[in-house]
Order: structure tokens, then sequence, then C-alpha cells
């Protein structure tokens, strides 16, 4: 059984930093099928829609028929273990740094056979378990094979770990907490085990609605934090950054404005100034320290997370400037997440619908509540996909948006 | 060396060679040997800029003023390796700022009322200092009277026509801690300014070049609520009058007697600017600030 | 099976070398080649000239193929090919040439397999297999072939019963054979308490139950018998032969190769049954792999490995000598030329001109071989019966 998570002694200053390595990170375009059902934490393998037949490895014909129309579909995973194995050696340094490493062979029931990481509850062959696809400390998608039914703690595997962002034990930093969001993400993470939750907030002459109840609690340590001020994100950086195991930036600035119901671009700047611009100093000032500590020990540096909307997937006009600034940061964040790569630090993005505060007010149901976003961001983290589309608005923009992103460009249109 | 005589007023003669003791004296000279001698002083009243100065905050509906913001150009580095510099940006309302007439609605068709077109000898002007400080210490929304500033000119005399009216409210003192320089609560700002008829006072009676405050607005944290609302944008910048924000160091200024030297930048069809607001005091030391 | 297949009549395979192996080598795949070549035509008096077949199998030739080979060593071939199935090459490469003297594409073919090996060879090559490999193998564990063959072995053991011990018995018994072979690279003997408390690499898989990887080359000579005569060279007569990729894929895990479905016709073209063998040179990357030749190749049934081998002897001396020189356990893996390590050991054997000890009276062998982990199993086997043709000292 896994034993739970222990809160890690403190760091033994003189020490050096053990360096991140990563897993072999070289795939063929067809594996990449499998990324993008990870990215999103679903399983998804290669089925022949001329004869069913479900394959893996991902492959350019099917080995049943010679079919080229394999379409990728999700699976629930189940399957037999049949064989494995405890690795003590590795040719990668990831590895060699993480050995014992248990490996298992499944036969899955929808046929294939598949090699995938090996939870430590597992019991030895044969025996029921359940294969999921994580994102690896490259990005890359892995299977891992779990029991099939939960077992205690079963999060805490040392293996397993390595593919998810947990918060418990580890220090962020929420980037805006005047928000109702903001205050929601907090509570949320300080639930879900969070040792410190530094809070970011711009003009802090202007007290918030609910700064007493935040600055109460005992993990909360308040920070005047603007986004848009350059030297002040810096200095934040250079006093808190090193310490910073999840960084969640939903510092936001919304309006709901187009182009032609509003003259001048003052307010398409401001929202760029702290969507886009604020995105870049943040990735510039806490990226570095951030990237060095994607290994250092059990609370390790391990994401970052972007609040970012579905209005970056597909213009929404009625918020046209907000969502346009949300499509750059959106663009920006794929940017971070390659620089990230190889450091073991996850870009996580939420593509949230309508939030429901003031700045959607006049959007009808359904909208998200904050409580229900922090959620997200809480699940995301601790399942380690990287990206998330939370709520009903946005699953359902989602879903047309890869069915024909031309027919929702009209649809919101209209 | 004798002086040659020199014909005078014959048309086509040479104009005549001045002798440098025989220089009638420039008005300017003993601004000159003042400033180097020390007796006069130069008191800067300028708040510096920084993205930490705060600055003026409206409902989330309306434009917004840009805070000070300063990006790195390069700093002897592989961006430019001889050179440091920055680029800024703000708005023209941001720090110690001068308001010109074309920034209220009242003196939007006002000759000359951008800070472009200002005549620039209203730049210059005299500076009469009304101390409020103890009264603003007590009430953050005290609000200066017609009646107070009669009884400031029993003490003091009448106020010039073409000075500056400042208002000392030593808030700048407040600025490094900005809740307190912004002192707002769940009704908005609290910060202090004059009244209606003070005001009109000023404007009407004592044709005066404008009036500045320590804080962010020349009108009171709460003016919205006076009638007009802003009333000393409404009436001074509708008699093309002008404003200075922001202001420091009030207290180390005479009640009458300093020059104030503020010009803002000449910014085409600009509604004001930030600037640097010098006062030129006479005196070696600063002189106890008489009520 | 509609009809027989063409017999090997009329081929001789000669010449057995070994360019001795080096644990690292700064020399490239194209020096171990070059020497093989130069020792088949130094020791064979076959000129240069008069080679005009080539089968080349290796790992680390990149960029070249075969045919840059060819301008590289100044050779002039008109049949050329490159064998790319691991340690099944030796097989296939003896199949394709056979064919080609018998068909007179060629007169005199050389089958040579060499490989480089630098300090980071085997993790660059492992790392970059086959597609399957580098997208669903490689990323867990990089712990290469040894992870896939603990799968392998742990899955055997538990359905069949084998213990550890079943596979000491063969490591051990190679070794001994190993002790007589100059070139073997392991030198000492090997003892059950040893091999059982060897570090373990991949559980069920430990120290002792992988090859060492090397830098060699393996290559012999395959031409009618009329040139071999002629030429007064010792050679091997091919009596059969079989090969089969990716047999059973429906089998979940790996439990027997392409050897189960054509033994039958190798025995009988051959006329001769598993139990006339004089020895078996299986190629043995684990010994697991052994053990599911012995059953395919049906000296035993499937299942009964493990019996098989506690009953019997594989020394040189014993019932049934294996890997007679020390296999690549002993002896080391010189990338592709794993597999032709047992083909030239069989020729040596029939020959009469071994590098360690002779197995008394050899006539008949059998070479078996295995290898291509693509994904999770082997998906080469082949299989050849060689018997004494020419000895040295003859004729």
């Amino acid at each position: 059984m896994s034993a739970p998570l222990q809160r890690p002694k403190r760091k033994n200053p003189i020490l050096r930093t053990r360096l991140p390595t990563a897993p072999p990170a070289a795939r063929s375009r067809m594996a990449h099928g499998l990324t993008a059902g990870a990215a999103r934490g679903e399983l998804e393998l290669q089925v022949c829609r001329d004869c069913g037949a479900t394959q893996y490895p991902p492959r350019e014909a099917c080995h049943a028929c010679l079919s080229d129309r394999l379409a990728w579909r999700a699976q629930d995973g189940r399957g037999e273990l049949v064989s494995e194995t405890t690795l003590h050696l590795s040719y990668e340094l990831f590895f060699r740094e993480r050995v014992p490493w248990r490996l298992g062979m499944v036969r899955l029931d929808a046929g294939p056979i598949v090699i995938a990481h090996l939870h430590g509850d597992c019991a030895p062959p044969p025996a029921r378990v359940k294969v999921r696809a994580c994102l690896d400390k490259s990005g890359e998608a892995a299977l891992f094979a779990v029991p099939e039914k939960e077992t205690p703690n079963m999060a805490d595997d040392r293996q397993l770990r390595e593919m998810t962002c947990d918060p418990k034990f580890r220090k962020v930093l929420v980037t805006d907490g005047k928000t109702a969001l903001g205050q929601a993400l907090v509570r949320a993470l300080v639930a879900a085990g969070a040792d410190l939750v530094w809070v970011g907030h711009a003009e802090p002459w202007k007290k918030f609605a609910g700064f007493d109840e935040l600055a109460a609690l005992p993990q909360v340590t308040l920070v005047p934090l603007d986004v848009t001020d350059s030297r002040n994100v810096r200095e934040v950086a250079a006093e808190i950054g090193g310490r910073v195991d999840i960084l969640v930036n939903n510092a936001e600035h919304h309006r709901a404005h187009g182009i032609g119901d509003r003259q001048g671009v003052e307010t398409a700047r401001a929202e760029m100034d702290v969507n886009y611009f604020g995105l870049l100093r943040l990735a510039q000032e806490f990226g570095p320290a951030m990237r060095a500590r994607g290994a250092d020990g059990q609370s390790s540096a391990v994401a970052w997370v972007n609040l970012l909307s579905i209005y970056a997937l597909t213009n929404f006009p009625p918020h046209g400037t907000f969502s346009a600034s949300k499509a750059a940061a959106h663009s920006l964040a794929q940017c971070l997440r390659a620089e990230m790569r190889g450091s073991g630090i996850r870009v996580v993005n939420l593509y949230p619908g309508p939030i429901d505060d003031e700045w959607n007010q006049l959007l009808l149901p359904p909208k998200l509540a904050p409580a229900a976003l922090a959620q997200a961001v809480v699940k995301a983290l601790q399942s380690g996909v990287e990206d998330v589309y939370p709520g009903d608005v946005a699953q359902e923009w989602l879903a047309r948006w890869r069915d024909n992103p031309k027919a929702l460009e009209r649809e919101v249109s209209s | 060396m004798s002086t040659p005589r020199r014909a005078k007023g014959r048309a086509g003669a040479r104009a005549p060679r001045r002798n440098p003791a025989n220089r009638p004296a420039s008005p300017l000279a003993g601004l000159a040997q003042g400033l180097a001698a020390g007796t006069i002083r130069v008191v800067d009243l300028t708040a510096t800029l920084s993205p930490e100065f705060p600055h003026i905050s409206l409902p989330p509906e309306f434009g917004q003023a840009w805070p000070f913001r300063i990006e790195e150009v390069s700093h002897y580095d592989e961006r430019g390796p001889a050179w440091y510099w920055n680029n800024f940006s703000c708005g023209e309302h941001t720090g110690t700022h001068f308001d010109a007439p074309v920034h209220w609605v009242s003196g939007k068709d006002l000759p000359h009322n951008a800070v472009d077109t200002i005549p620039p000898e209203r730049f210059i002007g005299p500076a009469c200092v009304v101390d409020c400080s103890p009264e603003a210490a007590r009430d953050p929304d005290f609000l200066l009277t017609k009646r107070f500033l009669l009884e400031w000119e029993k003490r003091h005399g009448r106020i010039p026509a073409r000075a500056w009216v400042l208002m000392r409210t030593d808030w700048s003192k407040r600025s490094d801690d900005p809740a307190a320089y912004q002192n707002y609560d769940e009704t908005g700002q609290h910060t202090p300014g004059p009244d209606t008829d003070a005001v009109r006072f000023l404007v009407e009676e004592r044709d005066i070049l404008g009036f500045g405050t320590e804080s962010i607005g020349t009108d009171a944290g709460q003016a919205v609520h006076l009638r007009p609302p802003y009333p000393c944008h409404y009436f001074m910048h509708g008699a093309g009058r002008y404003g200075l924000q922001c202001l420091t160091r009030l207290d180390r200024l005479p009640p009458t007697g300093a020059v104030v030297i503020a010009a803002p930048l000449k910014i085409r069809n600009g509604s004001g600017s930030p600037l640097r607001v010098l006062a030129l005091v006479p005196g070696a030391k600063p002189r106890e600030n008489l009520r | 099976m509609t009809r027989r297949r063409a017999g090997y009549d009329g081929v001789a395979v000669a010449m057995p070398v070994t360019v001795p192996y080096v644990r690292y080598s700064i020399r490239g795949a194209h020096w171990w080649i070059g020497r093989a070549m130069a020792e088949l035509c130094q020791r064979s008096g076959v000129r240069k000239e008069e080679i005009d077949g080539l089968c080349v199998s290796s790992f680390t030739l990149s960029p070249d193929v075969a045919a840059g080979l060819t301008q590289h060593l100044g050779l002039s071939v008109r049949w050329l090919d490159h064998v790319a199935l691991g340690g099944g090459s030796a097989v296939v490469s003896l199949r394709r040439a056979a064919r080609a003297v018998q068909a007179g594409d060629a007169d005199i073919v050389a089958c040579v397999a060499g490989d480089a090996n630098h300090v980071d060879s085997f993790r660059l090559n492992t790392a970059n297999f086959s597609l399957f490999a580098r997208d669903a193998v490689y990323a867990y564990g990089s712990g290469g072939t040894y992870a896939s063959f603990a799968l392998l072995t742990a899955h055997y053991m538990r359905q069949y019963g084998a213990t550890r011990e079943d596979f000491g018995k063969l490591c051990i018994a190679q070794r001994a054979s190993a002790l007589a072979n100059p070139h073997a690279l392991f030198k000492q003997p090997l003892t059950m308490a040893e091999y059982l408390a060897a570090r373990p690499l991949a559980t069920p898989v430990h120290l002792f139950d992988c090859v060492m990887p090397c830098a060699g080359a393996e290559a012999f000579l395959v031409m009618r018998e009329e040139e071999a005569a002629a030429r007064g060279l010792p050679w091997a007569r091919l009596l059969a032969t079989l090969e089969r990729i990716n047999a059973f894929p429906g089998d979940p895990v790996q439990i027997r190769g392409g050897w189960e479905l054509d033994r039958d016709e190798l025995y009988g073209q051959a006329g001769a049954g598993p139990q006339d063998m004089d020895f078996l040179q299986a190629y043995d990357d684990y010994p697991v792999i052994s053990v599911m030749q012995l059953e395919d190749l049906g000296f035993c049934a499937k299942g009964e490995g493990p019996q098989f081998v506690r009953a019997n002897g594989f020394t040189v001396d014993g019932s049934l000598p294996l890997n007679t020189c020390g296999g690549q356990l002993s002896v080391g893996q010189a990338g592709a030329a794993g597999g032709h390590l047992g083909m030239v050991e069989a020729i040596r054997q029939l020959t009469g001109q071994p590098l360690g000890r002779q197995v008394p009276d050899a006539e008949l062998g059998l070479v078996s071989g295995f290898g291509m982990i693509n994904y999770d199993r082997g998906l080469c086997s082949g299989a050849a019966i060689l018997a004494t043709g020419a000895r040295a000292g003859t004729g």
C-alpha cells in the first residue's frame, strides 16, 4: 500500500540543488495522438474505422486489415497485468536517479499489449489494472497502470508523483487574490495541502473585500504584486521566486468590448498589459528559478498555471479585445511550455467559459462559479494534465471547435 | 583706458560699445547672484516618478489614466553595451502634474487652453501657500472655504492677481503609504480640497493663475457630491486657469513671497503633463511658516 | 504449405573468421568489417577481387549502408545484401547467400557482421532502435533490452515454473566452455552462488543473464562445393534452414518463436531430428531465449524447458553441447555479430577448427538465430542445420 506523503524536511542550503533531467522525449507524429489525449487526462488509442481493431503502439495502418482510416478514440484502459519487472539500472539519467522503478506489461481488454509504468499498489501478475495516459516529466504521453480499484494514498505513489503536480506540501504563488476567483483558488490550494500560499494583489492601497479573511489564513502571505509593473515583478521574484513550486497566474483585466463599441485602444491595451504582458513579465522573472528547481526534492517546482479563456480558441466578439488578449496569452503560454521543456515544470492552461463575475454579468448561465474553477485548477494539478476546459460552456465550445472551427466562428458571431 | 567719444543718435553711426562696468543692472542679475550665493533657494515641489507613486483610479467603466511605468531598454549589456536608458509610459495626469483648461468640459472651447498653447509667461508666477495641515490632519474630507481664505488674507495680505494658490495639507508626507495617500474606503476617496465658494472667490474676485494641492486631484476626494461636482476643475478650467497636483514640500514655502515655475511638457493639444515644479524662495534658511 | 522447398545441394560454408572482441574500441564498424574481410582473404587464399558477393550486418555503419562499404573496402560485387535482423542475421545471411551461389548470381559470397562499441554506443543504439521502441518502450525506464527481456523472463517463469537456477545452469555451462576460448571476454569460472548473488538489472534479470556489448566482427564464406574443394578449404554442408519474421503476433506475451512453425520441415529437409544434433548454437542474448529455442526447436515440449535443462548437461562434453565456445553470454556480443558468433562456431566445430574445445565427433549441428525486439517481442527467428563437408587437415 502507498505510504501517505510526509512533509519533507527542510532543505540543506549548503548542498547543490539536483538539476532536472527528463525521460526520453523523442516520439513519432503518430505517437503524439496519445499526447493530445494525455494533455486532457484521457487515454485515447487508434481504432480502425473499417474493422474496429484497436492499435498500439501508434501506427500508420491497421495491423489487422491495413486500412489507414484510424481514429483516436477514448479508452477505459482496463486490462490485465501479465508481466512486471523492477528496474535497477537505466541508460538514461532520469531513471538512473529514480531506480528502483516498476514497469509492467498489460494486456488491455481492448486488445493491445502495452508497456507501462507500474503503480506500487498493483498486485503481481495476474492482476486487474487500469491504464491511464499521463504526461511524464518531458511532457510526453506515458502510460501508467494503477490498481483497478483505488487504494488509499494512491496519489502519493513515488512514481505516479513524477507525472503529477500535487500541491500537497508545496508553496504556491497566486498572482491575484483580489477577485472572488483568486480567493477561491487560495482556499482550494490550502485545502489541497499547500504549505504556503503567496497571494499577490495590485494597488494595495485599495483594500479589497475578503482581504482580512485571506490574511487570517495561516498559510497565506499577502504580497503587493502588479503584473504591469516590471520592476515590481522582478523584486517579488527576487524575494520569493526561489521558493515558488507552483505559480498560478490568474491576474486578469477583463472588459466587455469589441472593436466598434469602444473608442480608442486604452481598454484593449490594459487587457493586453495584464493578460499578455503580465504573463511575459512573470515568465521572465519567475521562470528561470522554477526551471532550475524542477527536480529539487519532494517539493520541487512543478507547475505553472495560466488562467486563459475558451475565448482564446475562438474570439467572442462582445468581449472581442479581451478574447484577443487571451489568444495572445495562449500563444505565449505555448512558448513558455516549450522553454520549460526538459525542466519538468508542467505549463497548465485553463480555458474556462464565462466566470460568474461582474464582467460577465450580462451573459446568461451556465457560468462558472469561482469555487468550481478553483477546484478544476486543483484537480488539474493533482492529475498532471496540461489543457483544461472546465465547465459546460468550455466543454461545448471545445467540442464545436474540434468538430468545425469555422462553424463555431459563425455561431458566436451571430 | 579712456572712453572714446561716441556719436549718439546719428544715423549710420555704429552702436555704442558698452563698458561692462557701466552696464545697467539686468533684472535677472540679482536672481543669478542670489542663486549662487544661496540667498535665493530652490525648493523642489515635485514627487519622484516611479511605478509605486499613487495614481488616479476611476470607476472601472471609464477609461483609465496610466500609472507610471518604466521598461529598461539596455543597461550596459547585450541590448546596448555602453549605455543605459529606459522607455517610460504614463498618463498626462500621473505624478506631480499640471492640468490645462482643456482638461475639463468647462474649458474645452477657450483659446490657448492646452499645454502647447498656454502662453509661456503663465508658467512662472508668485505663490500663496495656505496652510490647512492641522485641519486636514483632523479631517481628511476638510474643505477649504472662502472664509478660511479671508482669514488667511487678514494675516498675509490680499492674494495678488495671477498668483498660484497652493493648499498646503502636508498630504504629500503620506505618499510612502499609498493606502493612506489614496485614503479609500467603501464610499470612495477622502482627501481635502476647496469648496465651491472658495473656488469661485479665487477665480472671480482674485483672478488667480491656478490652484495647487498635495493630493491627487485639485478637488476634494468626495467632490463628486459638491455642487457642481468637482468645482475646482469646473470653475478654474472654465475660467482658463490651471491646476497643480501631487505637490510636495509646501511646508518649506513661506505663505507669500515664493515664485513657482511650473512648465508642462509641450504636448500637442495636451490636457496636462507630469512636470518639474520648482519654487524660488528668498532667504537663506527656511522660514517658519506663519499662519 | 503446398510444395516442398528446394534443398541446399552444392552449397559450401567455409572460412570461419573471428576478429577478437574488445570491450570498447575507438575504431568504427568499417574497421572491424575490414579486418574480417582481410582475414577471410588471407586465411582462405581467396583474393579480394574474387569475392563477388557481400552480405553485411551491422548496427553502427551509419551513415553508410552496405553499398558504401564496397567502395570503402575496394570491393566490386554483383550481389549485395544488408541483413538487419539482429541475432537472426547470420542464418538469414546464409540463406540468401546460399541461393545466390546456387543460382549462379554470385560465386563467392562473404557474409560478415561487425560493430563498433564506443562508451555511449549501446545507449544510442537502444534509444533509436525502432519506431515502436522509441514511441512505446524506451521512455519507460530506458532499460534497453534487459528491461524487455525481464518482462519476458518474468512471464515465462510464472507460466512454466522456471527458476533462476535453471537459467543459471546454462550460463555456468557456457562459462565453463568459454574458459578454453582465448577470445572470450569473460575469463573466470562462474558458480551458482555468484550467479544468484549478482546484482539485479531488471528483475528477474541479473548481471550474469546479460551479454557484454563489445566491438568485434565475425565472418564466413559461402560458395559452391567444387569451389571449396578446389581451394582446399575445410567446409560445412548446408542441409536446411528456416526463417520467420513476426510469427504468432496474436500471442499476448512472447512464449515461442517462429521456429515452432517450421521445425518439422527443417528436420525433414535435413533428414535428422533434434536427438541427432551433436551441438546446438542457440542465440543466447538472455538465457530465457535459449530455453525457448530448446522447446521450439523440438528438444522438448513447450513448457518443459525447465525440466529439460535440469535433466541435461550443456558443456562441450555434456548431453547437449550448447554454445560451445562460450556463447554471447561469456564471449561478448559484438552488436549484429552476436548471431554470427554461433554460425562461425558451428562451422569451426564441424570442420575441426575449434577456438576452444572440440565437441567429440561433431558431424551435425544446429544454429539458431533470434532478434529484433522491435517492441515487446523478438520478431525474427531462424535456424540452420549444417553438417561436416570436409574437415581441416583432410583433402
